[in-house]
């Protein structure tokens, strides 16, 4: 993002302007229907899971291409994920949690793209979802378990004195899931991107350019990194409420 | 100089929510020093343990995204 120029004198940008969300065509009001350029680099990102996906393995070879491979090592990487940390009957929510994860990492890779726009830099993308896995979560374990759901805030380990304290905290850190769950990936998001522009923003300084665009390369490094141990939290974390969701008992 | 005590505040309000990242590196360091020590002196039970050092490190650095939130709001929101 070093080469990034601005047009007449010098680089003059922000470094928040990268999350403006502009429409795509025209420069109207944003209405909820409006195609803005989420929503183009989102379609970007669910058409190139399904040509990874759907074209790559459509050939079924034996000794896999390289798409193919690459296939099949991020469906086996979730399926063992699922099944180490949510237990073997969680199963049944895999294609849940892999479109979850491909949404995820497929976003946040495009938008290492230099000029593209990173989704779910968007706290309302990630809200809802976060949101998504709240609810769905929630509702599976009443469905599953019934009043016996609640036993996850009344920890019977514990002395009979302190469960009504235990249980009110417990009670708040259930509702605060949803929120840190978003916030997690949009504030990495985000802060990874702007420390991006801030050190390309030193590049006008001819003194510290060099620098500055070492201090570019070092941290879109670590950004790549960021951007799947981001993805590969989320659904870590999906997977963790799912087994509470599942066997609510501590 | 330009500008009113009110942004002042802001700015300096921003500057000490931006410490608290800072302390979250410490935390986030601490899971992942002592994930390694524990790793080294036992390297065979290492490879089962890392979806938990994941889980702790991302329940360290949320509380230091929360305070990089509130810097943000307050240099942009408010």
């Amino acid at each position: 993002m070093a080469t990034d120029t601005g047009e007449g004198s010098g680089l003059v940008f922000h470094p928040m302007d990268q999350f403006i969300v502009k429409p795509l065509f025209g420069d109207g009001p944003v209405h909820w229907y409006t195609i803005t350029n989420v929503t183009l680099w989102m379609a970007i990102g669910v058409l190139g899971i399904a040509a990874m996906l759907i074209l790559g393995t459509s050939r079924r070879a034996i000794v896999p291409s390289r798409t193919q491979s690459i296939g099949e090592l991020a469906y086996g990487f979730v399926h063992k994920m699922v099944e180490d940390v949510a237990g073997k009957d969680a199963l049944k929510y895999f294609p849940y949690i892999m479109t979850l994860f491909m949404f995820i990492v497929f976003a946040n890779f495009l938008g290492l793209i230099p000029m593209a726009y990173t989704t779910t830099s968007q706290i309302a993308v990630t809200a809802i979802l976060a949101l998504g896995v709240f609810l769905g979560v929630t509702i599976l374990g009443f469905v599953k378990n019934g009043s016996k759901f609640l036993g996850l805030f009344w920890v019977t380990e514990a002395p009979l004195a302190i469960r009504p304290v235990l249980a009110v905290i417990e009670l708040i850190s259930y509702f605060v899931r949803p929120v840190s769950h978003s916030i997690r990936l949009a504030g990495n998001m985000t802060a990874g991107h702007a420390v991006l522009k801030v050190f390309a923003g030193f590049g006008q300084v001819t003194a510290i350019a060099p620098l500055s665009i070492l201090a570019v390369t070092a941290i879109y490094g670590l950004e790549v990194l960021v951007a799947f141990i981001q993805a590969y939290v989320f659904t870590i974390l999906t997977c963790v409420y799912l087994k509470d969701a599942l066997h609510p008992s501590h | 100089m330009e500008g009113d005590i009110a942004n002042l505040g802001q700015f300096i309000g921003a500057g000490l929510a931006g410490m608290g990242a800072g302390v979250a590196a410490l935390g986030v360091g601490n899971v992942a020093g002592n994930y390694l020590a524990g790793a080294l002196r036992n390297p065979s039970a290492a490879a089962s343990q890392t979806a938990t050092l994941f889980i702790g490190i991302a329940f360290a650095e949320a509380l230091g995204i929360f305070s990089f939130l509130v810097a943000l709001l307050l240099m942009f929101a408010v």
